[in-house]
């Protein structure tokens, strides 16, 4: 490079020409390392490694169909885009496809004339009937749970997840009803978020509700990268779509229809951005004015994709080392139980032994320390006897 | 040796049995079956599955179990109607299990336990606890090889409300070998099995017996799903159906996994062809006894042909009565006391036999156990045993055994009182109105059998007819349960709190207040602002020192 250079000194243009065009070609050769190096830094930089889904349907009672069907559809929306089952927490309150009053059992409907099931033939749920309460709920997202919980209930999250919170049911100015008995207020649900950012159990989290006065509940958020949405504003009604007749209730409410519609183009390759979902549903389709919030988050909507949160990443890093793999499994030997010979003969147990059943002794009943009562009793009978009698009559009786 | 006893390790086995039932309806019963020859409780776990799902397979060694029995039951099994099935179920879920000798806490494994298969099957089973579990004194003994058995090592509890729905489903399908790709279980498609009068899906497992000999034992797994289709609502015009009309699939081929796979369709009321005929026609016949009845049955080979349809079905003939029959009712008005009557049949012409009654009755029915009468043909019938194990508020459920003998051609009615109680207004459910359940009694009887019985426990019977094993010739063993019962409890008005406080907040606003106001408030009088000219007239009488205008 250096030669070349000094066999353009002999040009006419003079050293500072040739000086200017070392220093592009430099500059260009610099921009080009930084770019591949970005590209490439882009690669691993949107911040998350896996996707989280807590889906809850809070309504209970025949009614309330369309809660269900608005939570199955995102359901289904967000298995399709990728989330597998496992990293989904789906909770609903009743049960509307095996209802004795559905007309076309195990089905749940989001069109009118039963064009799209959107209960399908694959669906887990992992919090149903009376299991979906407040205190479930909450214990779901700050990850305090029994110990005993297998882990299709808990939520598993980590620091670069991503996580997609959906509520629906019957709601009010900071609030939401759970199952007609209880409700959460939306300092609780702040507290909540902010517990599981203290704890590191989120990297970015999408909040969406689509209950009456639906932003009411995302005003009280306190806790970074979280993006909120709701289908109406405080002091207006989020209103459902349409009824069907064979079935009798209405389907769907408005909003979440014309997310599901929305979200049906959406493929996982999909480039769309948070700002093509706020403008779902305008008020011509709603009558409800969603609304959205995004200043806790710390990155452009613009740039953040659907499918950051409705689909699910998989990041691949292909890796030229060698791996040394450790000694061979051993096929464990099965030969020494199999080659003894068994002189036991076992049998089956009598089902209904009558005689045995008659003579059976009465268990013995593991003994118990006295009740308090039979105590306080014994200890009545003590007192009295030694006021009456007096301490020193202890020595007769021992 | 060693590879053809590896190679037998493992078997799978499916069978389907369809019998058209005397009332239009059709009975379809698919049974799954896999044997491994392994032992779950060595040191070094198992870590090799194949045809065994895993998650059972942990869930066995985890928590030291020798047998679990669960079902899903939705719709409650009509006995005087459709005769008895192969495999009873009560309405929601029941799960049943025997614990190994060398588990010291079984409580806390049997809390364990139902919450671990919770999350297999997506079901509540997390609201089994000791308020509805009870461990039976003489009923369900273990149905498969066991040294001995003391009954504290078994734990019962049912959830009446529990409902089946595809996410119960799902996982059932996912824990068979070839999931529902290949074999019997295509047909398995919800919105036509949940279309139906009766769905029970179960699963059992317990060590069986390998051969005649049964010097080894071999772990048995065992799914099945019973069916029982109205075709009068199916919207079927002609009385004929196919697989295709019945569960919306058609069979594409056997399962490669299966050993044997097998249809059974029942022909016993048609023995000359002359109600229906099969299509496509077999001449494989095979008899087997099965509930004390011998049956003739038209077998189909997956492996070898394809079934599709029968023509033109009309059973005819009389049914079987079954000879052991139960029902059960809530009697007496009000909300405060009540009456359970649990009413036996037996059929039976000539001959009596023994059964043995369980009732497992939540707290909030507070039973009076003095008032308890057995009566048979209107004589009092006194038991032969009795176990009653009283409840405690909260903490456990009445538990009532008894072995009764039933006499012949009779009806024995059990009667006790009860008194409801009120709850604590946090235990109510979300819908109280809906009332409470309680689970359905459960009647075990070993019930004379007119055709002998094999006692043989070869595996070449159908897996249907082999469940329970058979120790006599003469009699078959039979489980019965009652309907569930739904009591309404008083129910309070849960909008009072909220009433209450309004009530008590204007009183002390409006009484209170007023009261503080007259003691503590002073008036003083206060002149009205002057207007202009008054003003100037009264500041110029100030001046003057003369007395102002008011």
């Amino acid at each position: 490079m250096g030669y070349f250079l000094s066999y353009y000194t002999y040009i006419s243009f003079g050293c500072w020409v040739q000086n200017m065009l070392a220093a592009i070609i430099m500059l260009i050769f610099i921009c080009f390392c930084v770019h591949f190096q970005n590209t490439a830094g882009q690669f691993f930089s949107s911040g998350h490694t896996n996707n989280w889904a807590v889906l809850v349907c809070t309504s209970r009672f025949w009614f309330n169909y369309r809660h269900v069907a608005n939570t199955l559809s995102v359901y289904r929306s967000v298995k399709r885009l990728g989330i597998p089952d496992s990293h989904i927490v789906l909770m609903l309150a009743d049960d509307m496809a095996c209802n004795h009053r559905n007309p076309k059992p195990a089905t749940v409907f989001s069109h009118r004339n039963m064009e799209l099931n959107v209960y399908g033939d694959d669906v887990e749920v992992d919090y149903r009937g009376y299991e979906v309460t407040v205190e479930n709920f909450l214990r779901v997202l700050t990850g305090r749970l029994p110990p005993s919980t297998p882990r299709s209930k808990r939520l598993l999250s980590d620091d670069r997840s991503n996580i997609l919170i959906y509520l629906t049911g019957h709601g009010g100015n900071g609030f939401l009803k759970f199952q007609d008995s209880e409700e959460i207020s939306n300092v609780e649900l702040a507290d909540a978020f902010e517990q599981m950012w203290q704890k590191r159990r989120y990297n970015e989290l999408l909040f969406i509700i689509d209950t009456c006065q639906g932003a009411s509940m995302y005003e009280r958020f306190y806790s970074p990268n979280i993006m909120a949405l709701a289908s109406s504003q405080v002091g207006e009604d989020s209103l459902s779509h349409q009824p069907d007749l064979a079935i009798g209730v209405h389907l769907m409410d408005r909003y979440t229809f014309y997310l599901l519609e929305f979200l049906e183009d959406i493929h996982p390759a999909s480039k769309s951005n948070m700002n093509d979902l706020f403008k779902v549903c305008p008020k011509s389709q709603c009558v409800s004015t969603p609304g959205h919030r995004t200043d806790l988050f710390l990155r452009d909507p613009g740039s953040v994709l659907i499918t950051d949160f409705f689909g699910s990443v998989r990041k691949v890093e292909i890796t030229m080392e060698a791996i040394h793999l450790t000694d061979p499994i051993l096929q464990l030997e099965d030969g020494p139980m199999s080659e003894e010979v068994q002189e036991k003969t076992y049998s089956y147990v009598d089902q209904l032994p009558v005689s045995e059943i008659i003579h059976q002794k009465p268990k013995q009943k593991d003994w118990h320390p006295p009740d308090g009562f039979i105590l306080g009793l014994w200890t009545l009978i003590l007192l009295v006897f030694f006021k009456t009698y007096g301490i020193k009559h202890l020595k007769h009786i021992f | 040796t060693l590879v053809a006893r590896s190679l037998l390790a493992n078997d799978f086995q499916e069978e389907l049995v369809i019998r058209p039932l005397h009332s239009g309806d059709i009975y379809a019963s698919f049974q799954f079956r896999t044997l491994w020859e392994t032992d779950f409780m060595r040191e070094n776990k198992v870590s090799h599955y194949r045809l065994f799902p895993k998650s059972l397979g942990q869930v066995i060694s985890k928590f030291s179990v020798r047998e679990l029995h669960i079902s899903f039951t939705q719709g409650y099994w009509r006995t005087m109607q459709w005769g008895q099935p192969f495999l009873p179920s009560p309405p929601g879920a029941e799960l049943w299990v025997w614990f190994q000798d060398s588990v010291t806490d079984v409580d806390a494994a049997w809390k364990e336990l139902t919450n671990v298969l919770s999350g297999i099957f997506c079901a509540s089973l997390n609201f089994i606890d000791s308020t509805n579990t009870v461990q039976p004194s003489a009923s369900f003994k273990p149905l498969g090889i066991v040294n001995e058995t003391d009954h504290r090592f078994l734990r019962y509890a049912t959830l009446p409300r529990e409902i089946v729905c595809t996410e119960n489903l799902t996982p059932w399908k996912k824990l068979l070998p070839c999931g529902s790709k290949a074999g019997l279980a295509v047909l398995l498609k919800s919105e036509k099995l949940f279309h139906s009068s009766f769905f029970s899906q179960t699963v059992h497992i317990r060590p069986v017996c390998q051969d005649r000999e049964c010097k080894t034992t071999s772990w048995e797994l065992r799914q099945t799903l019973n069916v029982v289709f109205d075709l009068h609502t199916s919207g079927q015009g002609k009385r004929e159906w196919s697989l295709f009309k019945m569960f919306s699939r058609t069979l594409t081929e056997a399962c490669p996994l299966a050993s044997s796979s097998k249809i059974y369709i029942d022909v016993t009321d048609n023995p000359q062809e002359e109600y229906f005929e099969l299509s496509p026609a077999t001449p494989l016949l095979s008899q087997a006894v099965v509930l004390g009845d011998r049956r003739t049955f038209s077998v189909y080979d997956l492996t070898q042909q394809l079934f599709k349809s029968v023509s033109d079905l009309l059973p005819a003939g009389s049914m079987l009565r079954p000879l052991l029959h139960a029902e059960r009712y809530v009697a007496g008005y009000g909300l405060q006391t009540g009456e359970i009557h649990t009413v036996m049949y037996n059929n039976h012409p000539f001959r009596s036999f023994p059964v043995l009654l369980l009732d497992s009755v939540p707290w909030y029915l507070r039973l009076y156990i003095h008032t308890l009468t057995v009566t048979s043909k209107g004589k009092d019938n006194t038991p032969s045993y009795i176990h009653y194990q009283p409840s405690k508020d909260r903490m456990r459920p009445h538990l009532l055994e008894m072995l009764v003998q039933l006499p012949p051609h009779s009806v024995t009615e059990v009667t006790v009182q009860f008194e409801r109680a009120l709850l604590k207004w946090t235990e109510y459910t979300p819908d109280p109105n809906h009332g409470f359940y309680v689970g359905s009694s459960v009647i075990s009887a070993l019930v004379p059998s007119s055709v002998a019985m094999d006692t043989n426990i070869t595996q070449e019977q159908p897996l249907f007819s082999s469940f329970f094993p058979c120790k006599e010739e003469s009699s078959y063993f039979v489980r019965v349960y009652t309907e569930p019962l739904l009591v309404n409890l008083p129910t309070p008005d849960f909008s009072m709190p909220y009433n209450v406080i309004c009530l008590t907040c204007t009183v002390v606003a409006v009484g209170y207040g007023s009261l503080y106001n007259l003691l503590t408030r002073s008036f003083q009088i206060e002149e009205p602002n002057p207007r202009l000219a008054k003003k100037i007239a009264n500041f110029i009488r100030r001046i003057r020192g003369v007395p102002l205008l008011s």
